[in-house]
Order: structure tokens, then C-alpha cells, then sequence
């Protein structure tokens, strides 16, 4: 029934083979190649065992942006399944702090509790690493009918007051119609949240290590005179899965490398339309050289010193399809994305440096393998 | 008193608490030992994951299903990549039944070697991948923060 042995002839496909199967293909109206093929058995005498000596042989990473909360950077030689695995990590499985219960005593603003208590668990907050990643742990939710604050302390709960009032402004001119001017506090804003350490929380949490808003111009609500909130919020640590808010990233997204292929010359004025339908920086234009005028068959013969499209940086390409729209283009060029160069772009929200958040995510995952690993051993006893 | 229906009796002077009669029940010598190994118990359950994984019935030894509870896609299909490249692996697929269910089933079937150990296997594979990936993409975050003076 199986191969008892391997195949006596083997095949070594050869460079060409190779590149057309990591192309997806892009088609004027279609894709295709689009599943991976690289799977013992699915071609005859092709050994594609994974072993991790050739997964460390073919993987690599370059970085092209590492700002704190904004990296971008390729894996390159990876498997669709596993780099999802990763961004699918990234955006549900690691925990943050967030906003989760809203105490309100007063609320005579026109915006209402619920929505109030909406808005404020969505912003996102920044604080000392060590007491965000260490110090604070899980807080479990109370049964129904158990005291709500039994589970609540200093290293799982963090307390936030919000307490303003509108009030005129006694300086400002009566004819003044900016609310801001004529008003105190007309605008609610998240850099009006105050955080209220308790116990432990002022050693990990002081100074520039105070729990606040990673954006302190968030609106929160607009207020008239006379109108007032005043509430207190509790933070708990959650993940992404349970509620977005959660979520460490405001984008972790990957796109597949785009691949441009001149196959036929493009020349002359063409050319200049060709660059045209990429954005900037695609498609580069270069003359023709006298050693390729004088190659016969190239399509070059005669045409020294014109203007011929060359691809410059695939990279920036957005795989718009543009220039397949184009008669003169027609069976000149070829469009596709490579299957294994996943050029990832994660941007944090404030609690990870978008750098150590990609490293937590395969941290993530290596936990969850090792923890079936020893549920599956424990299934066969 | 209307509601009253035995007749009071003379109150009866406290007796003290060492002078009371012994208690109905045996009495437990070591009860402090019994405590401490209460507390001993409560402390492994919390800590002894519940079981999450088991085999689905009808499975054979070679050609297995396998249940996955509170794992989803993101396991699923990096799982079946991985067990797929093992070449004892005749098949493997995943899918999850009901999307309100947090359950996720994996089916192996080998041409040699059990469906256990290719599962086995794969899951090791993946810890391995892990490994390689986190060391290169740090190494390599390094040098661009070398490069370009990022301090972090």
C-alpha cells in the first residue's frame, strides 16, 4: 500500500520548476497555484520530509521598519499555516489591560452609561512593562451572587476615577461661541482619567510609569454647563478573543510578496505608461544598451538608446492589476506574489513594543504545543 | 405564648465546652494532618490542566480522530501543515464541527507508525519551528537595531 522504500529515480526539480511553484499566480480576473504543494508524496521522488535542519536552512527574516509601536519585517521560507498561526496569535491571544467595569454615581451628560461605559473600555493604555507583564495577572470573574470585589486586588485590578463638571467660564466674553472658550471642561478627554495606585501598584506604577492613556486625546464625551460624570473604572487583564478591546495590536496583517515579471520588451512610450500603472518607485526606467540592440531575437534589434521598463522594487507594488488592463501590455508581463515571503506589519496599541509582541506570539505558541504535547501524552495513559 | 407547644423547661446552667459530653461522631486524632492534606488536593487541581485532548470513537491505530477542546484554527491548520509533511502521514485534515462549540477535530491516518505518534510528532515539530523562528527573528531584529542605531 505505501512505499516501503523510496522511488530508485528521484526528481530534483530545477530552478525553473522551483519558482513556478512558490508564484501564486495573479490572472487578469483570477488567481491560481494557489495551494501549497509541498508535501511528501504529492510529487513522485521528491523528498520534502520536514526536518527542522531544513526548516533552519530555508527560514529567514529581514526587518525594513522597527519603530516602538510600528515594525514591519518578511518572513521569508515559512508555510501560509504557520505565519497565520502567528498573526491569528497576535491579534486574540495575548493579554492586555483594559476597562472592564464602570462604576457610574453620576452621569448627566447627554451621552449614555452604556455607551459611556462602551467608549471608555476601547481606549487604549500604556503603563510600566515590568508591572504590566509581571506583576499583573488574571482576575477571575465573580459567580453570580458571589461579592463582586472578593477576587479584586492590587495585582489584577486597576483603579481609574473620572470626575468632571461643566462649568462657564466667568473669563470668557458673552458673545464668545467656541464651547471650549466659553465652557471649563466642555470636552471629556482621556488624559482626564485618573489612575488611583493601590498597594503594590505604586512601585510598578509612578512617574512615567503611571497607568494612562497611550492617546491622550481621545474624546470622551462633550458636556454643558451644569452637566457632571462622575465614575470609577476597574481594569482587568483580558484577551483579544474574548473582547477586541483586548487586543494588543490596532493591525497585525501580513501580504505576500509581489513578484513582476517582464517577459517581453517594453519600450518607448509604453514603457513610460507601463510605470505608470504601479505606484512610485515599482518600475524603473532604462535605456537600452548596444550589446542588447545587437542581440538577435531579443526584441531589443535596432532599438539603442530607447527608454525599456525594468522592475525596480516589487515590494512597494499593491498588486493593483492595472497594467493587465492594457492592450499593449498583453503577454508581456506576469503577475504573481511569492507563497512563502510574508512581509508582516504589526502595529501595537501602547502595552508591548511591536517588536517583542511578534517574539511573545511564537512565545504563545510554542506554550500551547507544549501543553497538548503533554495532554496527548497523558490521553494514551 | 400561642405559638409555644412544649412546656418551658428550667433554663439550664451552660456547661463548659471541655466538660461537654464527647461528640457522637469518632474522633479524629490528626486532624491537622487531615487539613493539610485538603489544602495539598485543592492546590494540584488548580494546578493539573483539565483534560483537553481526547480520541474520537472508531478511531484505529492508524487511522485516528482526535479531539481538540479550546483550540481553533489557529492550532488546526499549523497542526495539519506539520503532520503533513511527516511521510508516514497518509492523511490529515482538521475541521471544527460547530462554530458555537469550542471544539476542534483532527483526523491522521498513516501508511506506517501510529496516528498517535505522528500527533505526537507534530506537535514537537512545531515547538522546534518555535524555536527557530524566535532565535532568527530577534538575531536579525538585533542586527537591524544595530545598524540603525535603535535603542530599545
Amino acid at each position: 500500500m505505501h512505499p516501503t522504500k523510496p522511488a530508485a529515480w528521484t526528481n530534483t526539480p530545477d530552478a525553473e520548476e522551483i519558482a513556478r511553484r512558490q508564484t501564486v499566480n495573479i490572472n487578469i480576473e483570477t488567481v491560481s497555484n494557489n495551494i501549497s504543494t509541498d508535501y511528501p508524496g504529492h510529487f513522485p521522488g521528491e523528498d520534502v520530509e520536514f526536518t527542522i535542519e531544513r526548516f533552519r536552512e530555508a527560514f529567514s527574516v529581514n526587518f525594513h521598519q522597527n519603530d516602538q509601536f510600528l515594525s514591519s519585517f518578511s518572513l521569508v521560507g515559512i508555510d501560509a499555516s504557520l505565519s497565520n498561526a502567528f498573526r491569528r496569535i497576535l491579534l486574540a491571544e495575548i493579554p492586555t489591560l483594559a476597562i472592564e467595569n464602570v462604576y457610574i454615581e453620576n452621569n448627566t451628560s447627554v451621552i449614555q452609561d452604556e455607551v459611556l461605559a462602551h467608549r471608555l473600555g476601547l481606549i487604549p493604555f500604556k503603563g510600566g512593562r515590568e508591572g504590566l507583564h509581571n506583576f499583573l495577572k488574571w482576575h477571575k470573574k465573580p459567580e453570580v451572587g458571589e461579592d463582586p470585589y472578593a477576587g479584586c486586588f492590587d495585582w489584577n485590578t486597576v483603579r481609574l476615577e473620572l470626575n468632571v463638571e461643566c462649568t462657564v467660564n466667568p473669563d470668557a466674553s458673552p458673545a464668545e461661541d467656541d464651547p471650549l472658550k466659553a465652557y471649563n471642561n466642555a470636552h471629556v478627554y482621556a488624559k482626564d482619567l485618573v489612575f488611583v495606585p493601590t498597594g503594590k501598584q505604586e512601585e510598578y506604577f509612578s512617574g512615567e510609569n503611571a497607568i494612562m492613556p497611550t492617546n491622550p486625546d481621545i474624546l470622551i464625551a462633550k458636556l454643558r454647563p451644569r452637566q457632571s460624570i462622575n465614575l470609577a473604572m476597574h481594569m482587568h487583564k483580558g484577551i483579544g478573543s474574548d473582547h477586541a478591546k483586548f487586543s494588543p495590536v490596532a493591525t497585525a496583517s501580513y501580504r505576500l510578496l509581489p513578484t513582476i515579471t517582464i517577459t517581453k520588451p517594453i519600450l518607448g512610450a509604453d514603457a513610460e505608461k507601463f510605470a505608470k500603472c504601479f505606484p512610485k518607485g515599482v518600475i524603473g526606467l532604462e535605456k537600452v544598451t548596444k550589446k542588447e540592440a545587437a542581440k538577435k531575437g531579443s526584441g531589443y534589434e535596432g532599438q539603442e538608446g530607447q527608454a525599456k521598463a525594468v522592475v525596480v522594487d516589487a515590494m512597494k507594488d499593491t498588486v493593483s492589476r492595472e497594467c493587465l488592463r492594457h492592450a499593449e501590455f498583453e503577454g508581456k508581463v506576469k503577475l504573481g506574489r511569492r507563497r512563502d515571503h510574508f512581509i508582516f506589519s504589526i502595529e501595537s496599541t501602547g502595552q508591548w513594543d511591536s517588536d517583542e509582541l511578534f517574539l511573545e506570539s511564537v512565545k504563545h505558541m510554542k506554550l500551547k504545543c507544549k501543553k497538548l504535547e503533554q495532554q496527548v501524552i497523558n490521553m494514551a495513559r | 405564648m400561642p405559638g409555644r407547644t412544649k412546656k418551658q423547661e428550667d433554663p439550664v446552667e451552660d456547661t463548659n465546652m471541655e466538660d461537654a459530653p464527647p461528640s457522637a461522631q469518632p474522633e479524629d486524632v490528626n486532624d491537622e494532618n487531615v487539613e493539610e492534606e485538603e489544602e495539598e488536593e485543592e492546590e494540584e487541581e488548580e494546578e493539573v490542566d483539565p483534560q483537553r485532548v481526547k480520541i474520537l470513537p472508531g478511531s484505529t491505530d492508524t487511522a485516528a480522530s482526535f479531539e481538540f477542546i479550546d483550540e481553533g484554527h489557529t492550532l488546526g491548520n499549523a497542526l495539519r501543515y506539520i503532520v503533513m509533511k511527516n511521510p508516514d502521514v497518509e492523511f490529515c485534515a482538521y475541521s471544527i464541527p460547530h462554530p458555537s462549540e469550542p471544539k476542534m477535530n483532527i483526523r491522521i491516518q498513516t501508511y506506517k507508525g501510529t496516528a498517535f505518534d505522528a500527533l505526537k510528532k507534530g506537535l514537537s515539530d512545531l515547538q522546534d519551528v518555535c524555536d527557530v523562528v524566535a532565535d532568527e527573528f530577534w538575531a536579525k531584529r538585533d542586527a537591524y537595531n544595530g545598524e540603525h542605531g535603535i535603542d530599545r
